[in-house]
């Protein structure tokens, strides 16, 4: 419960509150401010899991995102895997362990909410850190919109970590009065915990902000837990720092191993101190900063190992005056310890080679190779990266239309310098805008810094351990060394991409963020090559995991896809209605009575249509409205049939096909006016149908004067079915004379009821007497229910989906779709008759003359009646030959076709199909044989018609 | 992620516009009088540039106008938008 | 120290892959694209017809386009008999590939369900698995408790937009490990003395008439006897050298990977109308895919739109996969043809054979392909299995139209 390696004063938490956390079923305390990483160092702990395939302890390593050591699983307050402890913020009753390999998902779904924001910027700066916050300024006193969006809990960047200071104060005075003068542009979004994630074209860039994490289980449950931004910004500034890079040497992954930089930000952010006697390996001047600020701590700091033979000129006098022993000319080769360091072994290097190693005893090792900077938003905007022999690191080799890299991203690794080069670009990406900069833009003034002497690039110390390079960790994620990348290389591989495959580097949680590097500069030692030419892997997106539930935001459940319902939806619902889910729309299927099943509602439901009367909500088949005095010369080109010689009142059906000559749709068309036309499609095609017209009236004959617009909500339609719809309509609209010869088959009436107007149509997708009722949605239910109530002495009897479709193919109208798969012609529906002969041209013509398309054996649409009467074939089930003995032969079977359309008549007192059968209308009459439950039944193949085929009912 | 620029609307999200192919594949004159060679040709046959790409594009969840574009297939950066009745630009 | 992970024992790869050979002046057979199937043709020209004066000329690094960002899901449970044969046909290779590669590739048949989630797909669903049961193939069709059974994970209650009704289960179906395969090949290749020849991008093609007499690369010219091109996604920058028109279109087509997450996916779930194909590899990561990007792309990298749509998908159909998190993303280059079926065969030059179209079905063909490709150079006359999907058919209009059933295809 204690916290031994708290410091006593100073770090960004805020002590007078204090957070009881679980870690590994041990209880801990930590302060707001802290992570779990540095709450567990402030107990002592950090070791924090075992490795994935060594099962090596590993611990923390860094103090965010890129810590390769500290993998963690959360239980409390929801399970969600694999996050580092670094970048946990603690909250109170938080229950986490330590991780070795794989995550564990909840096993309930999560109930927290997640949305998604659109925001588009003139500026967006990503990183508020020195260069950040510095090019944030400059954007917004010019007056711009800007966005800055940094994926910390608090603005400052490094300077978090550090002790610099600014205008001869704490520099994080200054990053306070930067954040509050950007508070007071009305103009400037400033996100805090949001982490751009991904950079894509035109200054896209994704960004995840975690809005109540931090709150664990206090988090209020009406607030989204995350948030994903879609920032659009015409300029991009990227100022998202720089990676403190290892340097490789055997057995560097001993809990207590940590980069340098990191031991700083323990100290200064979090008021922790890693360790109490540190031995600190470097390249470079950094880290010299992390030893004397440990040791002004009170750390014990044995020795700086500086690998280059002067070692730092520059610092020397400071460790000096300090104390602190520099070895210059010397490497760290090795560790010892266990759970933890408790000493680093230290051997002379120069040229190349190593001397004599000597331990000296440690319980915190800091480790500096230099910096990489953070490219990878740059780099997935693909940027083009060069090599920096200098820094041993890949920079931004170009410039990028509206996206720039700023301060450390851009190698940029001083204060001061970081300061100019944000205003600097800032200022450029103004420019570019053409936005004038404010004349008042002061920089704070940073003290001036010595030069820092040149740094080495050393990618790995050799291995003096005897264990050849098989403890020398390149990824510790995933367990793999400098041994496993000579095995690859001598594997015959020399890209990069194959050395990442063949070791596993980079692939893990954090996609290679210390590794990378390393794994570029360690496999041109091996082969010999430049590090340019060896160059790095892809940067991908997500820059940081995100999880899925963010990704999807609110589209879950219902609102995963739009729920489309007609006016008449609740009346369905209260009527009990069984719904089908058609493209978006919800249908009623069938209305069961009580003790009703499917079979039975459908049943009783068609025995109505075809004896008394029957009524259907058919608002959501498709309805386009064309207009233009061209508007029949479209039609024309665009169905099979004629459509120009259509009459004003009638309604012709019409087949359109794709101009591979395949059907895509048929309906009726209603000629409302010499230049105006009312075409209904499939409810699955109106949208297509809808574009298919636009598309070639807009492309190919923009000479025409027409114009199409969908009034498929504009109307709702009701089918009123059945020898006694006549009395139905009669009854409810009087003024209508509904005689067949003052209203015939195939035409249309526009009516008045009540002061509302409404259309009656004498169409029929069941084959019987039929009228269609055409009203405004508004009044959708009002006429619906006169018209039941003028039905209710013929008992009419409303049905869904799969009557409709037991009706019509009685008739053996097929439905687009079901009947159809993309493959088959008008000719092959039986329906030449609607294919023009007159015309010259139509969309699909020319193709029915290929080869193909006068294949006797083409599949065509056929009747099938199961010749023991009962079996109603599954839908799909596929079409056999006549077998003797009756059973099928071994595979490949021949197949004949497939079942389309299969129910149980009332009418015909049997079940009967519907069937795409090879050359099918020459086999009426034969006996073929379909596989049901590995059975064989024989069936009857008929013409497609069933019922009243001289369709006497629908004319009368 | 692009934003596209509509001749009519101005720049607009990728996810309002849906893609066309190729552009300046006219409907022939009299496809009757075509070979089955020259009208497969025309029906599935369209080029797949590597590079600038003279394509079709269709403001689907905006004015819903079909426009041209020239784009690279490579870098996804759209050069030039036009209109229909513009002809095709002349590029370098 | 403590027991590894389950999950982090991937299998060691050899201590040998390849060669690096230079490229000799001339070969029998220059195969141009090191991917899947050019490097399974190249291992079926040595182990089956004994050819190997062959190069497979690569521009990039082997197996580095599509082979290396596939979903890596093996299935052959297609519609139509031609469809079938040949992806059956892979399959069974599949089932002995470790054996033959000597390589481990961790093929795993732990099935594939395809649901279908209205009424319609259920129709489509029955069809295809009746025509796959008289082709021969291993199909079924589950109701929706039963596909709880197999995949418990599946959201197959009624809080979801769009209801589970059933799915078709292909048991022999599953995954594999896609770099393990590839090497697997271009070891076997190189060993048989095939030249394996990375960073060599063709430039160019001489001709002589109606034959190619060699290609020319960014290593020096080559002279071939035969040609055959499996460049994928870069079909068309190839014939276009050649004047050869292709019915092919390239797209962006996206994937992405999770952390290593405790085994919960035992099998390989694919929905088209919530549209999402997911599996979880032998690490532990989950796998998963879309569709393509729509428009036409050769920038291996597409639209976040795309992947937010997929993550709603996923959620929506595994609603445990919430805290999941994305680790990462990237896109291949898949070359569809009009009737999402491959174009394979002959060309217009006499010895210029071509093998293009598979769309987003290329990795699961890989040995079916490849076998069928060396016998077709070899014998000089299209392989059966090939025989039905030549360039020809766009013409004639017998097309192998697998959009209705395999409208992802993956």
């Amino acid at each position: 419960m204690t916290s031994p390696f708290r410091t006593a004063e100073g770090g960004r938490i805020d002590r007078a509150t204090t957070l009881e956390f679980t870690f590994d079923g041990q209880t801990h305390t930590g302060h707001p401010g802290d992570t779990l990483a540095s709450a567990l160092l402030a107990a002592g702990r950090h070791q924090i899991a075992t490795s994935i395939a060594l099962g090596r302890p590993r611990g923390v390593a860094a103090a965010w995102a890129e810590d390769p050591g500290g993998l963690v699983q959360v239980e409390e307050p929801f399970p969600e895997p694999m996050l580092l402890a670094t970048t946990v913020e603690l909250s109170d009753g938080l229950v986490a362990h330590g991780l070795p390999g794989q995550g564990r998902l909840a096993e309930v779904a999560d109930s927290a909410r997640y949305d998604g924001v659109h925001h588009h910027v003139d500026v967006l700066v990503v990183g508020a850190g020195p260069a950040g916050l510095a090019a944030a300024l400059t954007a917004a006193r010019s007056g711009a919109r800007v966005a800055l969006v940094d994926e910390q809990s608090e603005a400052g960047g490094s300077l978090l970590g550090g002790a610099d200071r600014l205008d001869d104060a704490p520099a994080m005075r200054w990053v306070a009065a930067a954040v509050a003068e950007l508070a007071a542009h009305p103009e400037v979004l400033h996100l805090q915990r949001t982490t751009a994630f991904g950079s894509y074209d035109d200054g896209f860039v994704l960004a995840l902000e975690r809005r109540t994490d931090h709150l664990g289980t206090a988090a209020p449950k009406q607030v989204s837990r995350q948030r994903v931004w879609r920032l659009r910004a015409r300029s991009v500034v990227v100022a998202t720092g720089a990676h403190e890079r290892p340097v490789v040497f055997a057995d560097n992954d001993r809990p207590g191993t940590m980069l340098a930089g990191a031991a700083r930000t323990f100290l200064h952010r979090y008021g922790v101190l890693p360790g109490r006697q540190a031995v600190v390996f470097t390249t470079n001047d950094s880290a010299y900063d992390a030893a004397l600020d440990l040791h002004g701590a009170g750390v014990r700091v044995e020795a700086v190992v500086d690998a280059r033979p002067a070692g730092s000129p520059q610092r020397r006098e400071a460790c000096e005056r300090a104390g602190i022993p520099v070895l210059p000319g010397a490497v760290v080769v090795g560790t010892r310890g266990v759970e933890r360091v408790t000493h680093a072994l230290v051997a002379p290097f120069a040229d190349g080679e190593v001397g004599a190693a000597s331990p000296i005893a440690c319980d915190l090792l800091l480790v500096s190779g230099g910096w990489n900077p953070a490219v990878h938003l740059f780099s997935q905007a693909r940027g083009r990266l060069v090599y920096d022999e200098t820094l041993g690191a890949f920079l931004p080799g170009e410039e990028l239309d509206g996206l720039s890299v700023t301060g450390a991203a851009a190698g940029v690794l001083d204060l001061a310098g970081c300061l100019v080069d944000g205003q600097r670009v800032a200022r450029a990406a103004l420019s570019a805008l053409a936005v004038e900069p404010a004349g008042e833009d002061r920089l704070p003034t940073a003290p001036e810094e010595v030069v820092p002497a040149a740094p080495l690039v050393l990618w790995r110390v050799p291995d003096t351990s005897g264990a050849e390079g098989t403890t020398s960790f390149v990824d510790l994620q995933r367990d793999a060394t400098v041994a496993d990348i000579a095995r690859a290389v001598g594997a015959g591989l020399r890209s990069i991409e194959h050395i990442k495959r063949y070791t596993t580097i980079g692939t893990a949680h954090d996609q290679g963020k210390t590794s990378g590097v390393l794994t570029s500069g360690i496999t041109a030692e091996l082969l010999g090559v430049p590090v340019q030419d060896t160059g790095t892997t892809t940067f991908r997106p997500p820059y940081t995991p995100v999880a899925f539930a963010a990704l999807a935001g609110r589209d879950r459940g219902r609102l995963f896809d739009p729920e489309r319902v007609t006016a008449l939806h609740d009346w369905h619902v209260v009527a009990g209605a069984v719904f089908e889910d058609v493209g978006q729309w919800k249908r009623p299927r069938y209305y069961p009575r009580p003790g009703e099943d499917m079979a039975a509602a459908v049943l009783r439901e068609c025995a109505a249509a075809r004896t008394g009367v029957g009524i259907l909500d058919g608002s959501t088949l498709g309805k386009i409205d064309v207009q233009g005095p061209d508007a029949a010369v479209l039609l024309d080109r665009l169905y099979t049939n004629m459509i120009s010689s259509l009459k004003v009142g009638s309604v012709r059906y019409g087949v359109m096909c794709g101009v591979d000559g395949m059907v895509i749709d048929d309906g009726t068309v209603l000629r409302l006016a010499e230049d105006r036309f009312l075409l209904l499609t499939t409810t699955g095609g109106a949208a297509k149908i809808l574009d298919w017209m636009e598309e070639w009236a807009q492309t190919e004959w923009p000479d025409l004067r027409v114009h199409c617009t969908s009034v498929t909500e504009q109307w709702v339609t009701f089918p009123v079915v059945g020898p006694r719809s006549r009395d139905v309509i009669g009854a409810v609209f009087p003024q209508v004379d509904v005689s067949n010869e003052a209203f015939p088959f195939m035409t249309w009436r526009d009516t008045i009821l009540d002061g509302v107007p409404v259309r009656l149509a004498r169409i029929s997708f069941s084959g019987e007497l039929a009228f269609e009722v055409y009203v405004n949605p508004w009044y959708g239910v009002a006429v619906w229910e006169r018209l039941l109530e003028a039905g209710r002495p013929h008992g009419i009897t409303p049905y869904g989906t799969e009557t409709m479709h037991v009706l019509r193919a009685e008739k053996g109208y097929p439905i687009i779709g079901q009947d159809t798969d993309g493959t088959v012609t008008p000719h092959d529906l039986g329906m030449a008759w609607a294919v023009s002969k007159k015309k010259p041209d139509f969309i699909g013509k020319r193709s029915f003359a290929r080869p193909a398309n006068q294949d006797p054996l083409r599949k065509q649409l056929v009747g099938l009646l199961p010749v023991d009467g009962q079996t109603v074939l599954p839908e799909g089930s596929q079409i056999v030959d006549f077998l003797a003995d009756g059973r099928l032969p071994p595979p490949p079977v021949p197949m004949l076709g497939h079942v389309t359309s299969s129910y149980r008549s009332a009418e015909l007192a049997r079940p009967f199909a519907l069937a795409l059968v090879k050359g099918g209308r020459s086999r009426i009459g034969d006996t073929l044989h379909v596989p049901v439950d590995g059975a064989l039944v024989p069936v009857e193949v008929t013409g497609s018609v069933l019922v009243d085929p001289e369709g006497a009912r629908r004319d009368g | 992620m692009q934003l596209i620029e509509c001749p009519w609307c101005g720049p607009r999200e990728e996810v309002e516009f849906s893609y066309g192919g190729q552009a300046h594949v006219p409907y022939p004159d009299t496809p009757g009088e075509l070979t089955d060679e020259e009208w497969a040709r025309y029906v599935f046959f369209r080029d797949n540039t590597r590079g600038r790409f003279a394509e079709r594009w269709h403001h689907s969840a905006g004015c819903r106008r079909w426009f041209n574009a020239i784009r690279d297939t490579a870098t996804y950066r759209f050069e030039r938008v036009y209109r229909l009745d513009e002809p095709r630009p002349v590029t370098p | 120290m403590s027991p590894r992970t389950p999950g982090a024992d991937l299998p060691e790869h050899p201590d040998f892959l390849w060669r690096n050979p230079e490229p000799k002046r001339s070969y029998d057979v220059v195969i141009v694209g090191g991917g899947g199937h050019g490097l399974a043709t190249a291992h079926y020209l040595a182990k089956n017809h004994g050819i190997t004066n062959v190069a497979v000329v690569e521009k990039g690094w082997l197996a580095g386009g599509n082979m290396a960002r596939n979903t890596t899901i093996i299935r052959s449970n297609y519609l139509w008999d031609e469809s079938s044969a040949i992806y059956e046909q892979a399959l069974k290779l599949w089932e002995g590939l470790e054996e033959d590669l000597g390589y481990p590739i961790l093929f795993s048949q732990r099935g594939v369900l395809n649901l279908a989630h209205t009424l319609q797909d259920v129709r489509d669903s029955v069809r295809r698995v009746e025509a796959n049961k008289l082709n021969g193939v291993d199909a079924e069709w589950l109701e929706p408790d039963e596909v709880r059974k197999v995949c418990p994970i599946v959201n197959t209650s009624a809080d979801i937009r769009y209801r589970v009704l059933g799915a078709t289960y292909q048991p022999r179906a599953g995954i594999a490990k896609h770099d393990y395969v590839a090497w697997g090949f271009a070891r076997r290749a190189s060993e048989a003395g095939i030249d394996l020849i990375q960073d060599c991008e063709v430039t160019g093609f001489a001709t002589d008439g109606n034959r190619v007499t060699g290609v020319r690369t960014t290593r020096g010219d080559i002279a071939a006897g035969t040609v055959a091109l499996c460049a994928a996604g870069h079909t068309s920058v190839l014939t276009d050298m050649l004047g050869i028109r292709v019915p092919v279109q390239s797209h962006p087509l996206q994937a992405l990977v999770s952390e290593l997450l405790e085994p919960v996916h035992p099998t390989v779930v694919m929905s088209n109308a919530v549209h999402v194909y997911v599996s979880q590899a032998h690490k532990g990561e989950l796998v998963m895919g879309a569709g393509v990007d729509s428009y036409n792309g050769y920038g291996q990298r597409g639209a976040f739109h795309i992947i937010e749509r997929q993550m709603a998908a996923a959620v929506e159909l595994f609603p445990v996969f919430a805290r999941a998190h994305l680790l990462r993303t990237w896109a291949g280059i898949v070359d569809t043809s009009p009737d999402a079926s491959p174009i394979v065969g002959r060309t217009p030059y006499d010895n210029v054979y071509l093998n293009c179209g598979w769309g987003t079905g290329g990795f699961k063909a890989t040995p079916g392909i490849g076998w069928a490709l060396a016998h077709t150079i070899a014998h000089d006359e299209p392989h059966p299995n090939v025989a039905p999907f030549a360039l020809d058919r766009f013409v004639s209009g017998a097309l192998v139209d697998e959009h209705g059933a395999a409208a992802v295809a993956h």
